[in-house]
């Protein structure tokens, strides 16, 4: 009976091999050299990419429709008010190295998630409260995971959760998803092959993935990459810069892809800190709700979007991009550019126009500086724009960048600046990956750190709704909660948004069933299903 | 070799003269920000076009040259005045003082330059308007560069010390600061106009890369620095070629001066 069953996977193996476009190979760049092939440990974007691309994970979000779906869990509930989950697990898988899967490599890799010596970035997202999280493998493709507290959105945090095989020798580079780790060349390149027990198969049986193999080349210059695409050598950039794509787009426009506004936003926040070493009379300016509405409705967010992103953002109305399907409050509008209503506010808290400059009500003329990180020429053409856009109500604006380091030591220990312009890239669509933005206990809390209590009513309020919507299991329910929490910060801006950029990338047409979303990887999210045409996989 | 001198000395002036009165002749203020031309090609409005925010790229030009070629002189004045004095200290005292001041000097000129323009960059208060900014990292140039000018400056100043007119005034009853105020300073003149040539060049250079790190004068003032770093992406540039023009005065710039510096070098 054994040996029957080696047979029939030699064949199996054989044929998928067979449907697979002998010998094609996909390439793309890596802007840097992954930090690690552990699943549980990738933080930056090269070992996230590989983690994408060999990991199996029991739940999947899908990138076009946001929808979850069954990967190698067939079934999944969600009980105990949120603190326990059961998947039903698909039979006879085994991992790329040959291992059989079963409910005790997702007992392991959940007791690895959650081990508190490993710091596992993707465990932080399951950390709900103080106790142990229990497993329980009922049979063989049945497993019980019960945490300590509830946890809100439960399953879609399976999404990054690559599974690891408890028995396998080759430990974390044995797994489950389409591709596996072949070759790694430190620095130069990375090379991945076919899966040949990957489990997923389309819709007419054919194994899955069809390319044969994905090789990763580190490179860090954009032109060099761009050059790369231009002439074949790789075959798409995931997410390229306004000024490349426009002039891709005029190159060869069925290469530019625009899939639309994506999850990142661009944003600036005053410094509120009580303790900041700012003088009182700015800080009662910053911590004014007029005064930062004012500054809000003083910036022209259509003219950020059309002339620093070449028309590919749009104006942002809140903490939720409109790319968040689901949670994204639809009643919100970005602020209007209105510099006449931005003085009326300002008027409203004594503030007024002497000889073309704003002064409050003891006469200090209106100007603060704003920061941020060197390098970053959209940031810089953004802040440069607003300094212009400030002036046109009298207050002056000093634009400063600061390196990386520094600016992170002035926004999180020193609080020695007045305003400062970054971005937010976000990957997750759950409220709970803000949480840590919104408590206002929190210590990246950015406007105001760390506050004992919270500063304000409006604060108070945000904090009882955030803990509200995330220790409730009703998706409505926490809808409900979440978009208050978007119009409170809508009214009381303690962020400007400014703009949420699109998701741009750049594909050769040589790559065949390639639909770019919004969401991260905005190219290879259905990898597997990607297929290189046959005179270009011949040529390879 | 002269008449390359005369030319070059010739376009140091016409440029000068032309930043100096940038504004007669600049068509627009170089913050003003065309909203609906931006990148625009040149034209009768925009000589040079217009950058990415639709500011007029032949005004921030002249305005750029201005900063530039104003502040690297000033920068390379205060460096070589600080050259001076210690170099000239250490080399006229000789001795451990001497040895003590130059292992300082050794020490400086170990410190990575960049690293540190960044760091004390950092530290600098926020709100600063743009001039004071431009002020404060040339002042910075100045105050960083002069270790190697020293170096020079000792080594000359120390052989001075030990010349037969030295000597002679020292056996006339002069000594002390005397001795190096009329004596010493004159003659350390000549390698001083040279350390000084040197350096207005390497600040011009050094403002440029600090500006392409995003760290050297603040929005919306333009430097050569901040202009190049319109051409850090060569494949969005290499369709326009009027972006060059900042690169290609800059590079003319400093080649002139150096062509004007062979005679200065030239022993007196």
């Amino acid at each position: 009976m054994k040996k029957l069953s080696y047979c029939l996977s030699f064949v199996v193996l054989v044929s998928s091999a067979m449907l697979a476009q002998a010998g094609s190979e996909l390439r793309f760049c890596l802007r840097a050299e992954p930090k690690t092939f552990n699943p549980l440990l990738a933080a930056d974007d090269a070992s996230e990419t590989i983690r994408y691309l060999t990991g199996g994970v029991l739940l999947r979000v899908n990138r076009l429709t946001q929808d979850l779906e069954p990967e190698l869990a067939t079934d999944w509930k969600i009980t105990n008010g949120g603190k326990t989950i059961t998947f039903e697990l698909r039979d006879g898988l085994q991992f790329s190295d040959g291992t059989p899967f079963s409910a005790e490599d997702v007992a392991y890799t959940v007791q690895q998630l959650m081990d508190p010596a490993l710091h596992s970035p993707t465990g932080d997202s399951f950390r709900s409260g103080e106790g142990k999280v229990e497993t329980r493998v009922a049979r063989k493709n049945r497993i019980t995971i019960t945490f300590p507290a509830p946890i809100a959105g439960l399953d879609r945090l399976f999404d990054q959760v690559a599974v690891m095989s408890a028995k396998s020798s080759q430990k974390e580079m044995a797994v489950l998803g389409p591709y596996y780790v072949a070759e790694n060349k430190a620095g130069s390149y990375i090379v991945l092959k076919r899966n040949p027990y990957y489990w997923r198969k389309d819709p007419v049986g054919h194994a899955l993935p069809y390319i044969e193999s994905v090789h990763l080349d580190i490179q860090q210059n954009r032109d060099a990459e761009m050059l790369r695409l231009t002439r074949g050598q790789i075959d798409f950039i995931n997410s390229i810069d306004a000024e490349y794509f426009d002039k891709l787009a005029a190159q060869d426009p069925a290469m530019a892809h625009d899939a639309g506004v994506s999850l990142d936003s661009e944003q600036m926040w005053f410094n509120q800190v009580v303790s900041a070493p700012l003088p009182v009379y700015k800080k009662m300016w910053f911590t004014s709700t007029n005064f930062r509405r004012a500054v809000s409705e003083a910036i022209n967010r259509e003219d950020m979007a059309r002339i620093v992103f070449h028309g590919h953002a749009r104006p942002a109305a809140g903490p939720v991009s409109p790319a968040n399907k689901f949670w994204f409050n639809a009643k919100l509008a970005p602020h209007p550019f209105d510099q006449k209503s931005a003085l009326q506010r300002l008027t409203q808290d004594g503030f007024h126009l002497q000889g073309g400059v704003l002064r409050d009500h003891e006469g200090h003329a209106v100007e603060f500086s704003v920061i941020t990180n060197s390098g970053n020429k959209y940031r810089e053409r953004m802040a440069t724009m607003m300094q212009q856009d400030l002036s046109g109500i009298g207050i002056k604006l000093n634009v400063v960048t600061l390196d990386f380091p520094s600016l992170i030591e002035r926004i999180t220990r020193t609080f020695d600046y007045e305003a400062c312009l970054l971005g937010l890239v976000n990957d997750d669509l759950d409220p709970n990956a803000q949480m840590n933005v919104w408590l206002s206990s929190s210590d990246t809390h950015q406007w105001n750190p760390s506050e004992k209590t919270p500063a304000t009513a409006w604060e108070a309020e945000v904090d009882r709704l955030m803990r509200a919507q995330a220790s409730n299991p009703n998706p409505k329910k926490r809808k409900e909660y979440y978009d208050r929490v978007q119009e409170i910060a809508w009214e009381q801006e303690p962020f400007i948004y400014l703009v949420n950029k699109n998701a741009l990338s750049a594909v050769s047409a040589s790559v065949h069933n390639v639909h770019p979303v919004a969401l991260r990887p905005q190219v290879y999210w259905n990898v597997d299903e990607l297929s290189l045409s046959s005179e270009f996989a011949r040529n390879r | 070799m002269k008449y390359a001198r005369i030319v070059a000395i010739a376009f140091l002036v016409a440029v000068s003269l032309g930043c100096l009165l940038a504004d007669y002749i600049a068509p627009a203020s170089y913050a003003r920000q065309f909203r609906e031309e931006p990148n625009a090609a040149p034209s009768r409005q925009h000589l040079l076009g217009t950058d990415d925010l639709g500011r007029d790229r032949f005004s921030r030009v002249l305005y750029g040259t201005r900063v530039s070629l104003l502040l690297a002189p000033a920068a390379a004045l205060l460096s070589s005045l600080l050259a001076a004095l210690i170099g000239g200290i250490a080399g006229f005292a000789g001795g451990w003082l001497e040895r003590l001041v130059m292992a300082g000097t050794d020490l400086f000129l170990s410190l990575p330059w960049l690293f540190l323009l960044i760091t004390v960059r950092a530290l600098l208060p926020l709100n600063v308007s743009p001039l004071v900014s431009v002020a404060i990292t040339f002042a910075l140039l100045g105050c960083l560069g002069w270790a190697g000018a020293a170096r020079v400056i000792c080594a000359d100043a120390r052989s001075l010390a030990h010349s037969d007119f030295v000597l002679l005034a020292r056996a006339s009853g002069s000594d002390g600061f005397r001795l190096l105020w009329r004596h010493l300073l004159p003659n350390l003149k000549p390698v001083l106009y040279a350390q000084f040539w040197i350096s207005v060049p390497v600040f011009i250079l050094t403002e440029a890369n600090l500006g392409i790190l995003g760290l050297g004068v603040a929005e919306p003032l333009p430097s050569w620095g901040s202009l190049l770093r319109e051409m850090e992406s060569f494949s969005t540039v290499s369709g326009q070629p009027w972006q060059f023009v900042p690169l290609i005065l800059f590079i003319v710039v400093v080649s002139s001066f150096h062509v004007v510096l062979s005679k200065e070098e030239l022993p007196a």
